[in-house]
């Protein structure tokens, strides 16, 4: 079986400055696959360059049997590839349902939407109870709750999460966590990027380290857990 | 001494063509922040497409009929020259630095100006265009409306009940809400931006080309450089009632053109201020209003709070 996301040396640049420097990983079917590392390592950078907000200076990204490279982003989603973006990016005048719809934009089954509409809220309760309110007045935690909620709305086949639990109270990181989790238990497949490496690392399938610009360690989860290198960098023991 | 209802109707016809023309200003605002200053020239085209389509109808066509080709052929010419325009000169600026799109606007304009007097048949001076003659509905005896003045007072608030259903209701009116708010993250929603754009430019052009069909309807001739004081103005009206705002065009332009008409009636009647009044100052005071607006609202009338626009 072939990786439903293979990426090779994805090259990335910004003017003359190379973000991103050739790197390659792999995503399988029902996999949570995980990109750490410190600020400015290029996690960014590679998501929007999978979505197509950034067009790569070399290599080749394949989904799902299908090359990347010359995909303009708003086609990417009616793929199968969602992303929920780093600092979430809801619609901030937007109502809750409506930023929800969104998500659905390209499906045109009215009843599937309205059913996965209702699943969101059901995930995320308090969206229910606010969904006529417009999204800017949420919480931090809220609008990320939001903005994974509108990224499932496209029923992909890979989500794309950037960073879900930045800014966020331990309490609230912890149920994002657990959303993540759950997600993972009915088969989805995801990418996930996260500074919160402990979290991560233990939902992870496969992981990989990211430093300037290039992948400097990869393993399962597990064994980057217990990485000693990783632990030092990324999970602040000494 | 001038009639206030009489003076207040002049306002609001007035005002309602500087709105329908500076919807063109902020909804372009709104989506790629770019001050299209060729949107008067957009105006003007309109209008010499709604004549051009006038002088192709047959001799003694009722002005009723008349209207809706001419409003037709008004949209189609300005709607052509602003896709255009978005596509072939805005387009490719996109990523440049907001001085380079802003300077090519002004080219633009100039541009289209001189083509229009280059090659329209007598555009050198003044053409003229079918007036809306017939008698002024008298509502008292101290406010009777102008036919033209009652095309502008009907059209532009349909237009804008129109533009809001749009906007609110459709799936591509959605779309373009999202793309103001957020464009990369419009993308990722499967939003083709380029279209939402493309889109914006041409609504603005044909309600610049409904506000050309007004204004010819009423002066009874148009010319080449009739674009530049009304798109300013126009501009001035977006600005005023907050630029990216659609309902806030039409608010500006309304206060805008109340403000003028009642600058023109009354301004010299306040003693020592006798020389300040009569239209030759109306253009001052539209522009004292702004200033004095914008120092007390920044963001307009009706203006997006900044902060919303991460
Ligand atoms: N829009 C941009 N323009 C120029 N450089 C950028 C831009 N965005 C990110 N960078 C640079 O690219 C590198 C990678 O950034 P990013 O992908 O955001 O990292 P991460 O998500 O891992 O923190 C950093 O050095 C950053 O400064
Ligand atoms: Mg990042």
């Amino acid at each position: 079986m072939t990786a439903l996301l293979e990426v090779k040396d994805l090259k990335v640049a910004y003017g003359k400055i190379e973000a991103v420097k050739g790197i390659s990983f792999e995503v399988n079917e029902g996999e949570i696959v995980c990109l750490v590392g410190t600020n400015g390592a290029g996690k960014t950078t590679t998501l929007r360059t999978l979505s197509g907000l950034l067009k790569p200076v070399g290599g080749t990204v394949t989904f799902d049997g299908k090359p990347l490279a010359q995909v303009p982003a708003h086609k990417i989603v009616s793929l199968g590839l969602a992303h929920s973006p780093e600092g979430r990016h809801i619609f901030p005048r937007l109502t809750i349902a409506e930023n929800l719809q969104l998500g659905a934009f390209l499906r045109t089954d009215k009843e599937g939407i309205e059913k996965d509409v209702e699943r969101a809220y059901e995930m995320f309760p308090i969206l229910g109870e606010r969904r006529k309110q417009a999204a800017g007045t949420l919480s931090g935690g809220e609008q990320q709750m939001l903005a994974m909620g509108r990224a499932l709305m496209s029923r992909p086949k890979l989500l794309m999460l950037d960073e879900p639990s930045m800014g966020l109270s331990p309490l609230m990181m912890q149920k994002i966590m657990a959303t993540i989790a759950e997600l993972k238990a009915t088969g989805t497949t995801i990418l996930l990027v996260e500074q919160n490496a402990q979290a991560a690392l233990s939902l992870a399938d496969q992981a990989h380290v990211m430093e300037i610009g290039k992948i400097v360690l990869s393993g399962s989860g597990q064994e980057l857990l217990h990485n000693e290198d990783v632990r030092k960098a990324y999970l602040g023991e000494d | 001494m001038h009639e206030l209802p009489q003076q207040l109707a002049n306002g609001l016809a007035l005002g309602a063509l500087y709105g329908l023309i500076a919807i063109g200003y902020t909804m372009v605002y709104g989506i790629v922040q770019l001050i299209n200053f060729a949107h008067g020239e957009i105006f003007m085209i309109g209008g010499f497409g709604a004549l051009t389509a006038y002088t192709a109808l047959p001799t003694g066509t009722s002005l009723l009929i008349a209207i809706p080709v001419m409003i037709v052929g008004g949209a189609l010419a300005s709607v052509a020259v602003a896709t255009a325009a978005e596509r072939f000169a805005y387009r490719p600026l996109r990523s440049a630095p907001r001085l380079a799109p802003l300077i090519t606007a002004i080219g633009l304009s100039i541009a289209l100006q001189q083509l229009v007097w280059q090659f329209y048949p007598d555009a050198k001076k003044a053409v003229s265009f079918p007036e809306f003659k017939g008698e002024a509905f008298k509502i008292t005896d101290s406010l009777s409306i102008q036919r033209a003045d009652l095309f502008v007072l009907i059209l532009a608030p349909l237009c804008m009940l129109a533009l809001g259903i749009f906007v609110q209701k459709s799936r591509s009116g959605r779309a373009m809400q999202a793309t103001a708010q957020d464009p990369d993250t419009a993308k990722l929603m499967g939003i083709n931006t380029d279209r939402i754009i493309v889109m914006a430019f041409a609504i603005g052009a044909a309600f610049a080309a409904v506000a050309a069909v007004a204004y010819g309807l009423d002066k009874g001739q148009i010319n080449f450089e009739m674009g530049f004081i009304l798109g300013l103005k126009a501009f001035t009206a977006a600005v005023l009632g907050g630029i990216g705002n659609i309902y806030g065009a039409m608010v500006g332009g309304v206060v805008l053109g109340l403000a003028e008409a009642l600058s023109i009636a009354y301004i010299e009647d306040i003693p020592g201020m006798s020389q300040l009044g009569g239209g030759a100052w109306s253009n001052v005071w539209a522009f004292v209003l702004l200033i004095v607006v914008l120092l007390v609202r920044p963001q307009g009338l009706l203006g997006e709070r900044v902060a919303d626009r991460a």
